[in-house]
């Protein structure tokens, strides 16, 4: 594997990390993710790890890096889905993913993201999952 | 001087029975088979077992207690030392049944060795140390046993002690009692993020009305808790500070940047207003 797909769900974007992430997929999901941020003008960035069993620290800065570079686009992140032994194992390593948000499912985290989008832009109520029929976002 | 095994072999093995007798006598004497303690029938059949496979390991020139020939030996008094730690017993009641063997042995060494005092001395120091040894062994086993009773009870309460309840729909309730230690809070974790994912929950709120000091240690394993949680998308809430707690949080420098609130009533009705419920009241229904 050597991309992780970005999806488009109205305003936000969606990664599902399944497997193991080495160095150099880490360094091309981050340049993806920033320029699909900008080509879609997305507001949130919600990326599922719920396929991870094992979270090392390089992950967990990997995920602080996205959350920064999405912050400065002007979009929340938003991680969903740790499981149970990787959040006890990220704390335990002193990472506690301060600038991130999570949530503990998909469908927890896109409505988080849709109060975010609805709070930060102020434009016609831009909710995650409500925009998707929008015809000038397709 | 005899060698070694000869003498003892003697004085142990020969007329079994009378020695038996005598031992056993002395073993109901001793008290370790009293009222209300191991039965009488079983403390004979416990001492013809022992002094059976005393007697086999002695016949075979074994001289110290782990030699394998001493195995069956070894076997009967396991038993015997769970059998006297089960029911309570200290480990002085549990050595004298094999250091009562002592005095039959000797009379039997006087009778043996006659005037011969060279012989005399050798064969008590000889067996003096190998009934010591047993002795210690039935000590050690019933101080292994002990400490294993001692750890399975504090596994226990370390389980009783951790209960995560469900409040509302997706509000849980972690009713913390006692000391937080590092081990505790591993446990504390564990239950609070297996809680979060089964009831789906959106919010946790942390009682420590039980919890008697929250100095640095504690407020960090809180705070590692609750940042566990978080990483799990729940927020928490602590509650049931006291207020001499909180001063001397305060006069410590602790700080917990989480929401916090007096009681667990105050939290529940923060965890309601932040997930959008009203509590209202009504006129109470006639039973």
């Amino acid at each position: 594997m050597d991309h992780i797909p970005i999806l488009k769900l109205g305003r936000a974007l969606l990664v599902s990390i399944q497997a193991d992430v080495h160095d150099r997929l880490a360094k091309s999901l981050e340049d993806d993710l920033a320029r699909r941020i900008v080509e879609t003008q997305a507001r949130g960035v919600m990326i599922d790890i719920s396929g991870l069993e094992i979270v090392d620290s390089f992950m967990g800065r990997m995920l602080d890096n996205i959350a920064r570079v999405a912050r400065l686009l002007g979009a929340a992140t938003v991680v969903v889905g740790m499981r149970p032994a990787v959040a006890i194992t990220l704390v335990e390593l002193g990472l506690s993913l301060n600038g991130v948000r999570t949530a503990l499912n998909i469908e927890r985290g896109m409505r988080l993201i849709g109060t975010v989008v609805s709070d930060g832009s102020g434009d016609e109520g831009g909710a995650g999952l409500e925009t998707i029929d929008e015809p000038d976002l397709g | 001087m005899e060698p070694r095994s000869n003498i003892v072999e003697r004085v142990v093995a020969d007329d079994a029975d009378g020695l038996l007798a005598r031992w056993q006598e002395l073993v109901a004497a001793s008290g370790a088979a009293g009222p209300g303690r191991i039965r009488d029938g079983e403390m004979q059949k416990q001492c013809q077992a022992f002094l059976t496979a005393l007697i086999e390991g002695v016949r075979s020139g074994a001289s110290t207690v782990s030699e394998p020939a001493f195995a069956p030996a070894r076997a009967v008094l396991d038993d015997l030392s769970k059998a006297s730690a089960a029911s309570g017993f200290g480990p002085r009641e549990t050595a004298t049944f094999v250091f009562s063997i002592k005095q039959p042995l000797f009379e039997r060494i006087r009778s043996k060795a006659g005037d011969d005092a060279a012989q005399t001395a050798a064969a008590c120091w000889q067996l003096t140390e190998l009934i010591d040894q047993f002795g210690l062994y039935m000590v050690d086993v019933h101080q292994r046993i002990r400490e294993e009773v001692v750890r399975r009870q504090r596994e226990e309460i370390a389980e009783l002690s951790t209960p995560v309840v469900k409040l509302w729909d997706g509000i849980l309730a972690l009713p913390l009692i006692g000391t937080l230690d590092s081990s505790r809070t591993q446990v504390v974790m564990e239950n609070l993020l297996q809680a979060i994912v089964d009831q789906n929950a959106e919010l946790a709120i942390i009682d420590i009305t039980g919890v008697p000091t929250v100095d640095t240690l504690v407020a960090q394993h809180l705070l590692k808790t609750i940042a566990a949680a978080r990483l799990m998308g729940a927020d928490c809430i602590i509650s049931g500070i006291r207020p001499q707690i909180a001063q001397t949080m305060v006069h410590l420098g602790v700080e917990l940047d989480v929401v916090s609130k007096a009681t667990l009533a105050d939290a529940l009705a923060q965890a309601f207003a932040r997930t959008g419920r009203t509590v209202t009241r009504r006129p109470a229904l006639s039973r």
